[in-house]
């Protein structure tokens, strides 16, 4: 599973990627994080509102720092999706 | 950035697994008790602020002494439950307008109703200047008009909420309504003029490359998802600006007690000119929240100064800020910056001369 936290370097991106990471922790499965800082790669995505959260290319919040169990509910319904 | 992989947790360490809950979701009951508990305490505030002052600190009463305490201990919980309280409603407010969806009302808009409406859709819809280049990205490549983009930026942090109910809590409806009434004009005007201008040539060439994504899916939100909007935006916003709220009341209090009155009056009154420019170019290069900026405009206008003057002033500081210029030079070139400052600033200086004249 991929797992992509977009935002340009600001206090909130670093803060939403703390929090992935301890939701990545807490999901305990295998999960490739990555930060995505360019301005045209962001965009891809559509996203408006940074920090924003993208879970196998899909976004899953922007503009806010959702607490870690919601994430870990999102990696935990990606998770199912992706081997079913 | 390299990605980083975490095959199990036993990997990581201990505090990076939460320990937190956050089910602890508000209901509707618990608004309504909230709510009727703020009304209660806010009708016998001014009772408590005299029992504070006169009963406890027994202080001789009348003296400058007791006018500045009572001031303190009246204003400072009246406006910390104003601000909470417009804080959790613009939340839930902002909760129904997203950008996307925003962009949506906005895009392909002919130009006059488009300012209109970009205009009050940038006091509603959540704005960070942090993601000023995304959104404005984000805007004029699905159709939305530049000027009409213009508007929306110059709405969003001009017309500050915070601002809204610290002025009302502490100069009235009226010079609320003002600074309301007159960001939104000049958001409306500007965005016009630069629409007009037709300054496309002036965005970085590589804006209208990118292909923009659909962007989030449409998260369908309970009420109770709206409520913890509120609180969220409460916790943050209350949560950040509260010591500068209780500085500019205690600089409003030593000032009610004991400055005297039209000690600004002679620099930056009504009968000297060249303060609103001067107020609006010292502005510009200021940054500071809107909170931060309410102590300044206490002092000025408690000794003295014009309010056109110090409302120039304040919308150049909050409306007009360096960082957010530097970060949209990524996508418009300098002189669509300097046209941008230009525009606004001249709206500003406008708004300044109106308000000293007619008031």
């Amino acid at each position: 599973m991929k797992i992509k936290v977009l935002g340009t370097g600001c206090a909130k991106c670093k803060l939403l990627y703390a929090e992935t990471q301890k939701a990545v922790a807490a999901a305990g499965i295998g999960v490739e994080l990555e930060k995505v800082e360019r301005i045209d790669d962001i965009m891809k995505y559509g996203v408006m509102m940074t920090p924003a959260l993208v879970i196998d290319e899909q976004v899953k919040a922007s503009g806010r720092i959702p607490p870690a169990p919601e994430i870990v509910s999102w990696i935990m319904t990606a998770a199912a999706k992706a081997s079913a | 950035m390299k990605p980083k992989t975490y095959q199990t947790r036993a990997e990581l360490p201990a505090d990076a697994i939460p320990s937190h809950s956050w089910r602890g979701v508000p209901r509707l009951s618990l608004v309504l008790i909230g709510f009727a508990g703020w009304w209660l305490l806010y009708r016998h505030l001014d009772p408590f602020a005299q029992w504070v002052t006169y009963d406890i600190l027994k202080i001789a009463a009348s003296s400058r002494l007791s006018l500045a305490i009572e001031f303190f201990v009246f204003e400072s919980p009246k406006v910390l439950m104003l601000l909470t309280l417009v804080v959790f409603g613009v939340g839930i407010v902002r909760s129904f307008f997203t950008p996307e969806r925003t962009r949506r009302l906005l895009a392909g808009r002919r130009e006059t109703s488009g300012n209109v409406l970009a205009s009050l859709l940038g006091v509603v819809t959540p704005f960070c200047s942090c993601s000023a280049v995304p959104l404005f990205i984000g805007f004029v490549t699905t159709g939305v008009p530049l000027g009409v983009t213009f508007s929306f930026l110059i709405a969003a942090p001009m017309i500050n909420e915070v601002a809204l109910v610290l002025l009302f809590g502490l100069f009235g409806w009226k010079v609320a309504a003002l600074y309301l009434g007159t960001g939104l004009a000049i958001a409306l005007v500007s965005g016009w003029v630069i629409g007009r201008l037709h300054l496309e040539r002036w965005v970085e060439g590589w804006v209208y490359e990118i292909k923009t994504g659909a962007g989030p899916e449409e998260s369908r939100l309970t009420w109770e998802d709206r409520a913890r909007a509120g609180r969220d935006a409460v916790k943050d916003i209350v949560g950040r600006v509260w010591p500068y709220v209780l500085a500019g009341i205690a600089v409003g209090a030593g000032i009610h007690g004991y400055v005297p009155q039209d000690f600004m009056a002679s620099i930056m009154g009504k009968g000297t000119w060249w303060s609103v420019p001067l107020a609006v170019v010292i502005g510009i290069p200021m940054y500071s929240n809107a909170a931060g900026i309410i102590p300044i405009v206490q002092a000025l206008l408690g000794k003295g100064a014009a309010l056109g003057t110090v409302l120039a002033f304040m919308m150049s500081v909050i409306g007009l800020s360096l960082p957010e210029m530097v970060i949209l030079r990524k996508v418009l070139k300098i002189p669509l910056i300097l046209t941008f400052a230009g525009v606004v600033g001249l709206g500003i200086l406008a708004v300044g001369y109106l308000f000293n004249i007619v008031l």
